[in-house]
């Protein structure tokens, strides 16, 4: 399965083609909320743009989002109708093993998954007729790497709290439809 | 109608009553099916607690990498979803035909007790019927 054709160089990389419509539609996101995992399940970052329901506090939030994506992720590569040869069901999948979902709809919004090779999970919930936002997911991969993970005051594993990488993930999604 | 590879019933207690293939590659056995259906009946749920806005009815459309999902829940709880391939058009179609035959064929049964596996020949026939006719077009690829 693969990924990232190409983006190897830096700075120039950092902006695909932009969807079009610059956040025209006021100063509203059209994206409800992100959240970032790594590989154990802890999260790294939870972003909340326009949330008006919140059902469990956020610790409970978290691990059932956590714990639903595992599942998913078992469901599709066992549900897959194209490879003769699946695992069985309980069996935990390495990122990339199987086929994996990138985006369920539901009537009020679209959460839209994206795991890198290295077990990072990208969450993305927005409104429910946005269209296919594997690119955005993409850009927001980008944009950890350079300015999370290249930070060399950020320790693995632990909640992201760079300033400069939640400003510029703001001003983009503002951007985004 | 479109070609599907398969079709689950869920009844409301997330139990799998009806299950039909029609063309995947790798059978799968009973138990796993049921297995599957039931996952996706707490999945269904799941999915309508994290919802940022109230109203949610749970998941309509999964999109993965080789097959899309397309689930329609009626009033009553009942679930139906369908594997096919990514994009297929009609599917929602499709699935309020699926809905109507099955009220037609199944809950009209005097003999069909409730939320008990499906064992409706009607309603296999006038299934296969309504899949069948694009069943040739999958495997003619």
């Amino acid at each position: 399965m693969q990924f990232f054709s190409g983006s190897t160089s830096t700075e120039s990389s950092l902006l695909p083609a932009a969807p079009p419509g610059t956040g025209a539609g006021g100063p509203g996101n059209n994206a409800h909320m992100l959240y970032i995992f790594n590989r154990a399940g802890v999260c790294l970052l939870y972003r909340e743009w326009n949330r008006p329901l919140r059902t469990l506090d956020p610790q409970q939030d978290h691990k059932l989002m956590f714990g639903l994506l595992f599942s998913l992720r078992s469901f599709t590569a066992k549900i897959d109708p194209t490879t003769a040869e699946k695992g069985n069901l309980g069996v935990p999948l390495l990122p990339g093993q199987g086929c994996s979902f990138y985006s369920f709809k539901t009537n009020t919004y679209q959460l839209n998954f994206m795991e890198t090779p290295s077990g990072i999970k990208l969450i993305l919930i927005t409104h429910s007729r946005t269209g296919d936002q594997r690119e955005a997911l993409k850009y927001i991969y980008n944009l950890y790497v350079e300015y999370v993970v290249k930070n060399p005051l950020y320790v693995p594993g632990t909640p992201i709290q760079c300033d400069l990488f939640t400003k510029n993930l703001d001003q983009y999604v503002r951007t985004l439809i | 109608m479109a070609a599907i590879y398969s079709l689950f019933i869920i009844n409301k207690s997330g139990g799998l009553i009806y299950y039909k293939d029609y063309g995947s590659a790798g059978r799968m056995d009973t138990n796993d099916s049921l297995r599957l259906a039931s996952l996706w009946h707490s999945m269904h749920a799941i999915s309508q607690q994290l919802s940022p806005t109230t109203g949610c009815n749970g998941i309509d459309l999964l999109r993965a990498d080789t097959f899309d999902l397309h689930c329609f829940q009626s009033l009553t709880g009942t679930k139906f979803f369908v594997i096919c391939e990514p994009s297929a058009p009609y599917m929602e179609l499709l699935l309020k035909v699926i809905y109507e035959l099955y009220t037609d064929y199944v809950l009209k049964n005097p003999f069909y007790e409730m939320e008990m596996p499906i064992r409706c020949e009607l309603f296999d026939l006038n299934l296969s019927q309504v899949v069948q006719k694009d069943r040739v077009a999958l495997l003619a690829r």
